[in-house]
């Protein structure tokens, strides 16, 4: 294949995953690592390298609709974003020493556990009585969101648990070039006890910065190859783009199995080359 | 807790951030995209017929690294050089996003934030500066 049939197949792949992962809400950033080792042929560290450019483009192109609704929460976004950018830079350095293999089958592991996340979930939760001495207090990091019938607030519990989880998400994207937003949504909704709207979309906002700080060291290692993050990062961008567009009128339920059934697949075929070997 | 009238204040000054910070991040990544897509054209024109191979992991020459070196490289004309440009833009707009906050935070004069943005900016910074 010349290098334009190439680039029209890859913008072509990564046009589908971007659009089903923004329709599905399960987000195609952690399926273009395993398209292009699996379906292209790409060495790992190259893959790596375009996933963490298409990951930071998503990432912000869709953080950009969602922060006029009132969902997302800065400062609880921001606070985070220290432990993910310490995880993602310290990911990014361990990279260089881990054999892709090991890489392969860790980002099978991630992939099969996506493929079970929520993508969305009523809010059920009794509300946290606020407690004035608790970390999520002093640092004003409560606030609320649009509800049904008006604005409803949440207080924001265990920081502290919160913050090391986020660390594990940050690690995982700088190893793997993924954006990992399932670990980071589950930091937030199941341990900070934030409502999962409010988690989904903060954790978008967040996924940006966290691929940003790994960014620069693997464009610096040579990672990053422009005739590969090219296709990916514009296929990704406007399926994306188109991907959100339909949300509201399309029945995504079926759609959105299949593509956890795709992702299992991947992850499967992931962890099976690396102990293989043929990574 | 802090009483209801100061928190109904901090959330309208973080709204108004929000939609600042988003037209910020969509003007970031339509100029990213567009650079790329000029570079891509260049690409395709002069290299579309070429076979490039990422199937042995041989790593981006010098002048593809290093952020004095992509500049460079795009002034004198090169397509991978002009792509790698977009791509150092889409790295710049999640980090222009967090300089932005450093000063939304400190017009609302919430230091621990400003210093929370501060921090993430020196991580974002170590990332990214040439090394060497």
């Amino acid at each position: 294949m010349n290098n334009a049939l190439f680039s029209a197949a890859l913008c072509g792949g990564s046009l589908a995953a971007g659009f089903l992962g923004a329709l599905t809400g399960l987000g195609g950033g952690v399926v273009i690592v395993p398209l292009l080792t699996i379906a292209f042929g790409v060495d790992m560290r190259y893959a790596i390298g375009a996933s963490l450019i298409s990951v930071i483009a998503t990432s912000s192109g869709a953080a950009a609709a969602y922060v006029r609704e009132g969902f997302s929460n800065v400062r609880v976004g921001m606070l985070l974003e220290i432990a993910t950018s310490l995880g993602a830079l310290t990911g990014a350095a361990v990279a260089a020493y881990v054999p892709t293999a090991g890489l392969a089958i860790l980002l099978g592991v991630v992939l099969l556990f996506s493929a079970f996340a929520p993508a969305h979930k009523e809010d059920r939760r009794d509300l946290a009585p606020p407690d004035p001495d608790s970390l999520g207090a002093k640092l004003n990091l409560n606030s609320t969101y649009p509800g049904p019938r008006g604005m409803i607030p949440y207080n924001v519990q265990r920081v502290p648990l919160g913050f090391g989880i986020m660390g594990i998400a940050g690690l995982l994207s700088g190893l793997l070039g993924i954006g990992s937003g399932a670990v980071k949504v589950l930091a937030m909704d199941l341990a900070m006890g934030l409502p999962f709207k409010v988690s989904t979309t903060t954790s978008n906002f967040m996924i940006g910065v966290t691929a940003a700080a790994s960014a620069g060291v693997y464009l610096h290692r040579g990672y990053i190859d422009p005739g590969l993050a090219m296709p990916v990062t514009l296929g990704v961008v406007a399926g994306s783009y188109v991907g959100a567009k339909l949300l509201a009128r399309a029945q995504v339920r079926q759609l959105r199995t299949l593509f956890r059934v795709v992702i299992l697949a991947l992850g499967v075929e992931m962890i099976y080359n690396g102990l293989k070997g043929r990574v | 807790m802090p009483d209801p009238k100061t928190q109904d204040e901090q959330k309208q000054g973080d709204q108004k951030m929000d939609a600042q910070m988003g037209l910020l991040l969509r003007t970031g990544v339509l100029v990213s995209c567009a650079v790329m897509f000029a570079g891509a054209v260049l690409y395709l024109l002069r290299q579309g017929g070429e076979r490039e191979s990422y199937a042995v992991f041989q790593g981006e020459p010098a002048s593809l690294r290093s952020i004095s070196g992509i500049l460079r490289e795009a002034r004198l004309g090169g397509a991978r050089g002009l792509i790698q440009v977009g791509v150092l833009a889409m790295i710049a707009t999640p980090v222009m996003r967090v300089a932005f906050a450093i000063f939304g935070f400190a017009r609302q004069k919430q230091w621990t934030f400003t210093l929370v943005s501060l921090t993430v900016l020196a991580l974002l910074a170590f990332g990214l500066f040439d090394r060497g």
